[in-house]
């Protein structure tokens, strides 16, 4: 093998990519906050809601679980772009995640309303609480706990799916080593030294999720 | 206090409740019993609006339950209930589980509304458990946790159903002692029961209901005494009294 190893560009544009490793993790977070509230709303719907609201729910659902998430992105970009809906690389990038992991959490959220009893609603109720004071505080509490294990995977998968971004012109971090990779042709230092970002970024968060989670369930 | 009059509830074609009257004065504490399927937790279901009905009027405190115009929320906030399946919130402590209604349905503030709980978990005997997940107590202990609950909305009336029937034999004495208690402080109380001896010693009456309607009803010891119904001889013959 013949080929020469030179880290040191790398090491100079780190700074560049660390940057847009932020982005990666803007985006991606973004992405899941609104992912649990749009997810939340899907499940909602599609336990409680009949008519054509439960089938918009239901195709959602069944689009953004069972179709590739990159035609996803290409949809928000290209797709709509075909009948002039612009929208900037971030926009259309947090479009696609947050589609795709409404998706996911929608039916992690259901699993999770129909782990808990009928009698906890029938309880709650009894003490002359209403029907949102009943899921504000005892239903969604229980039911956050019960998906909270397949919300972490999804924040790590939201993360590196959004390396996808650079395939619709976002510069986050793998758009970012992308362009210098191609600029100064050290192709493998570039994304070796991405890869090893993403596996920090990712380390982290899960150690902050179980921080969190020591935190927030102590039953 | 609680008055029905000629109640009918189907789930479906099925009817469960065919034709049900009764009249249950301040202070009382009816038991009901029969057979499974007879329609008893029915009854209390209906009670409280956690079932519609389909014909007939149940007046609760002066209030028709299920007018169209009636607020079922402050209709329950007078009416406590205990189920089966004890129920207990399992994230929030033993202090919170009973504190959350009295703060967000009677709006109470914050030190009232844990001033309210602990005295009525205190009144039930789980004083030394406040700041314990209801996953380290006993299934006893969590039925008693309910009770204290329903008591801190301060009822006018406790309707309870079958809340021995899930226990463990050795945990049944604990709870049968509260509801007890809380028949001698005078709260009118419906017991839907399985518990022929408590029934027949803490009842100033006891409804036995056969297919969807009561077929006897009577002062407890005359009804255990001298059954009258065939099927209620029966039904007692069965079961240990």
């Amino acid at each position: 093998m013949d080929y020469n190893f030179h880290w040191r560009p790398v090491f100079k544009s780190l700074p560049d990519l660390l940057e847009s490793a932020i982005l990666t993790l803007e985006v991606a977070i973004l992405s899941m906050i609104l992912g649990i509230i749009f997810g939340l709303a899907l499940s909602l719907i599609r336990i409680h809601v009949k008519g054509p609201l439960k089938w918009f729910a239901i195709s959602w659902i069944e689009l953004a679980r069972n179709t590739p998430a990159l035609l996803q992105l290409f949809f928000f970009g290209f797709g709509l772009g075909a009948f002039g809906i612009h929208f900037s690389p971030f926009l259309i990038v947090l479009m696609g995640l947050t589609f795709n992991n409404s998706g996911y959490l929608a039916e992690n959220f259901r699993g999770g309303f129909n782990s808990i009893p009928d009698t906890q609603i029938r309880a709650s109720l009894s003490l002359g609480m209403n029907h949102f004071q009943t899921y504000t505080r005892i239903i969604i509490p229980q039911v956050l706990r019960v998906v909270y294990h397949p919300m972490t995977n999804q924040m790590v998968w939201a993360v590196l799916m959004s390396s996808l971004g650079m395939l619709v012109g976002f510069r986050e971090l793998s758009g970012e080593t992308q362009f210098f990779a191609s600029k100064t042709y050290r192709i493998f230092e570039y994304f070796a030294a991405t890869a090893v970002i993403y596996y920090v970024i990712v380390k982290i968060i899960l150690g902050a999720a179980r921080l969190m989670a020591s935190r927030l369930f102590k039953y | 206090m609680i008055s029905i009059s000629n109640l009918y509830k189907s789930y479906g074609s099925l009817e469960v409740l065919k034709g049900i009257d009764l009249n249950i004065p301040k202070g009382e504490v009816l038991s009901v019993i029969g057979s499974s399927g007879s329609g008893k937790s029915t009854l209390l279901y209906c009670i409280n609006g956690l079932e519609p009905i389909q014909k007939g009027q149940i007046i609760v405190d002066d209030i028709d339950v299920h007018a169209k115009e009636t607020n079922l929320n402050s209709v329950r906030q007078n009416m406590g209930m205990v189920f089966q399946q004890w129920n207990s919130f399992p994230h929030l402590t033993v202090l919170e589980n009973v504190a959350l209604a009295p703060k967000i349905v009677s709006k109470l503030s914050k030190s009232d509304a844990l001033e309210v709980a602990e005295k009525q978990l205190l009144h039930v005997g789980l004083g030394d458990k406040l700041s314990q997940y209801p996953s380290a107590l006993s299934g006893g202990q969590q039925q008693r946790l309910a009770i204290a609950r329903a008591l801190a909305m301060e009822p006018k009336c406790m309707l309870f159903d079958e809340a021995t029937s899930a226990l463990d034999p050795e945990l049944v004495g604990e709870v049968l002692d509260t509801i007890r208690l809380l028949a001698d402080e005078g709260m009118t109380m419906i017991c839907v029961t399985h518990e022929m001896g408590f029934a027949r010693e803490v009842s100033d009456r006891v409804a036995f209901f056969h297919e969807g309607k009561i077929e006897e009803i009577n002062q407890a010891e005359k009804l255990f005494g001298s059954p009258k119904s065939k099927y209620l001889q029966k039904f007692l013959s069965k079961v240990k009294t």
